[in-house]
């Protein structure tokens, strides 16, 4: 039996493989097409304090081995959020990491200490959503704003907590330490990268809000590049994200330095993609004769 | 569990210029589907991630074959490449998805099936569905294509911008100038077309059920791309907002803001 789990500020994870958020919803939709017990993980979309409407249509556009979206984190609102999407989740033997997005630290602290008493075991912190005209992005690339924001969540948060970056930064290794600083658990990374596309028949952006965040394979090597250098400038655990759609990209994260990993835009291409990453993962092992994943975190230096 | 499959192309040809009709050998698909709902078309080119959404135009269990009938929207597109696929070519299928023509609720009455252009394919599963009277009128900006094959369902009336067939204008146009009646419209067609139905279909005082359309990423309702507005609060999304793949793509005009 080879060992594939790994922990995170104190939770276990079967296995390092996970979904990203705004990507998988809560769960319900893809569990039709793969069993979520296998799944180290679910992150779910980004949750507010109340409803978001999010943005106007068109709010994606298909871009070469990638796409852009602004959906403007859409949320039903903590309530809702509570009352149907935890207890749908509970039914899973899986982790549930909920993501957390808000236009002030009040309202970051608010969703934080309403999921207190909830059967959640990790929050993840959106500061690094560039759809949103308020809060989202604006915490996420000042180092001073994250480390505020970090400290100010962590005071009022009873699970711990993963503080999600932006790529949209000069240097990638100031936020982490920031956040690290700040008193987070763990950080995730990257988030999309600020991207734009034009319609030149129609003479307009493709998208109603202008911009949108690339992400999906056109990403991979940027977001390679930020784990190899966030989990060299901290301590704490680095999960890894941007463009994995198979297993190769999974271990070549991990090797970077990712402890785990989310999946998100291979969702969309391949439904069943999470659970061949894991099946993919686990035959890399046999091959190479590794007992523990972990042996393979951080390999490459 | 939903399942994707992957299809064969039996056949497939150019039926009108840019109209593109497809048989995909299936052995859930066909069974499963219903009337006006749509598959996910995956290319087999790693650079184009996302599907592309087409609806069924036809579904035949006993043989296990699903006909799609779709535009090529421009060069270099999903679709110009979807064209090029020679029978035998294998694709990636998911489906059927999103909820379909309300068709039980609809046999024996007199039924509108209103199609503009490429909204035209979802309407001949659905006429082949529906036991009463049909009245297929098929809206096109020019030469028509499957308007042979709503004459088994019912008597079909054409419209066309250019004139080249039918009525010269709209659907409505033909409507009026044939003095067409029922008791309710199923539609599918450009957003500008659903919007004149659904002030008739209110000057009218008959139910009117649209299909819609938007851009979608997953198809199957997680990401929140495909939404449009509602005139109530959605309940899946606590919001004015409801997604088009999976609690759609038909709606009661009156439930949408077009
Ligand atoms: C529920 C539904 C049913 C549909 N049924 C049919 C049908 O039966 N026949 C048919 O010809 N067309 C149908 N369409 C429209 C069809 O999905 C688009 O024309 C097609 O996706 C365009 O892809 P492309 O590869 O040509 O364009 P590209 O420019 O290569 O597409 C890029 C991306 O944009 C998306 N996209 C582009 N145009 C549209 C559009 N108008 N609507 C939604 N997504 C779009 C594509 O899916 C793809 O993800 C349907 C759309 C929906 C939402
Ligand atoms: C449609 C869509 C919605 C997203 N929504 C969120 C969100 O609500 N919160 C968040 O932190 N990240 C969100 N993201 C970012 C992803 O979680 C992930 O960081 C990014 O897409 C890179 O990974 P990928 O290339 O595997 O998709 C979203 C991404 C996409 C494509
Ligand atoms: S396309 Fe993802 S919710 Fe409809």
């Amino acid at each position: 039996m080879r060992d594939m789990s790994v922990s995170i500020a104190g939770v276990t994870l079967k296995n390092p493989v996970m979904t990203a958020s705004g990507t998988f919803g809560s769960g319900q939709e893809y569990s039709e097409f793969v069993s979520l017990d296998r799944l180290g993980a679910v992150v779910t979309k980004g949750v507010a304090n109340v409803p978001w409407e999010g943005n106007k249509t068109p709010r994606i556009a298909e871009t070469a081995c990638g796409m852009i979206n602004a959906i403007g984190l859409q949320n039903p609102g903590i309530d809702v959020f509570i009352e149907r999407d935890i207890p749908f989740l509970k039914k899973f033997d899986t982790k549930i990491i909920v993501n957390v997005c808000g236009r002030s630290i009040e309202d970051y602290c608010e969703v934080v200490e309403r999921l207190a008493d909830q059967p959640v075991d990790l929050l993840e912190i959106n500061v690094s959503c560039p759809n949103v005209k308020e809060g989202g992005i604006a915490f996420g690339q000042k180092p001073e704003a994250l480390y505020e924001i970090t400290k100010r969540v962590k005071a009022c948060a009873s699970q711990p907590v993963i503080m999600k970056l932006s790529p949209n930064v000069t240097d990638i290794r100031v936020m982490a330490r920031a956040a690290e600083e700040g008193g987070a658990d763990c950080i995730s990374l990257i988030n999309t990268i600020t991207g734009m596309k034009i319609d030149i028949e129609r003479q307009t952006f493709a998208l109603a809000n202008r911009t949108g965040g690339l992400s999906g394979p056109a990403i991979k090597p940027v977001a390679v590049r930020m784990v190899y250098e966030a989990s060299h400038a901290v301590s704490i655990p680095v999960i890894g994200m941007g463009g994995i759609s198979c297993w190769q990209d999974a271990v070549e994260f991990m090797m970077a330095g990712a402890t785990a990993v989310s999946v998100g835009t291979a969702n969309f291409n391949n439904p069943y993609v999470t659970e061949e990453i894991i099946d993919g993962i686990e035959a890399f092992m046999e091959r190479k004769g590794l007992s523990d994943i972990r042996e393979i975190i951080g390999a490459v230096r | 569990m939903k399942n994707q499959e992957i299809c064969e192309i039996l056949r497939q040809n150019e039926i009108a210029d840019g109209i593109f009709d497809m048989t995909l050998k299936t052995y859930r698909i066909a069974g499963a589907a219903l009337a006006g709902q749509f598959v996910s078309i995956y290319l087999n080119d790693r650079s184009r991630l996302l599907p592309r959404p087409i609806s069924i135009c036809e579904a035949d269990p006993g043989r296990s074959t699903l006909r799609l009938v779709y535009r090529v929207t421009g060069p270099e597109t999903g679709t110009d490449i979807l064209s090029t696929y020679e029978p035998g070519t294998r694709i990636h299928v998911t489906g059927p998805l999103g909820n379909g023509f309300p068709i039980d609720d609809l046999q024996n009455k007199r039924v509108f099936l209103i199609g503009g252009g490429i909204g035209i394919p979802p309407l001949l599963e659905t006429a082949k569905r529906l036991h009463g009277t049909v009245i297929p009128v098929l809206g096109y900006r020019s030469g028509p294509f499957l308007e042979n094959e709503f004459g088994k369902y019912g008597e079909t009336y054409l419209a066309s911008e250019d004139g080249s067939c039918g009525v010269k204008g709209n659907v409505l146009d033909c409507i009026r100038q044939n003095d067409l009646h029922a008791d309710a419209i199923l539609a599918c067609g450009p957003r500008p077309m659903l919007r004149a139905l659904k002030e008739y279909a209110l000057s009218e005082n008959i139910p009117c059920w649209i299909s819609m359309e938007e851009r979608m990423a997953c198809g199957i309702g997680a990401c929140l791309a495909c939404v449009c507005k509602t005139t109530g609060r959605d309940e899946h999304s606590n919001v004015f907002n409801t997604r088009i793949c999976k609690d759609g793509p038909v709606f009661l005009s009156t439930e949408v803001e077009l």
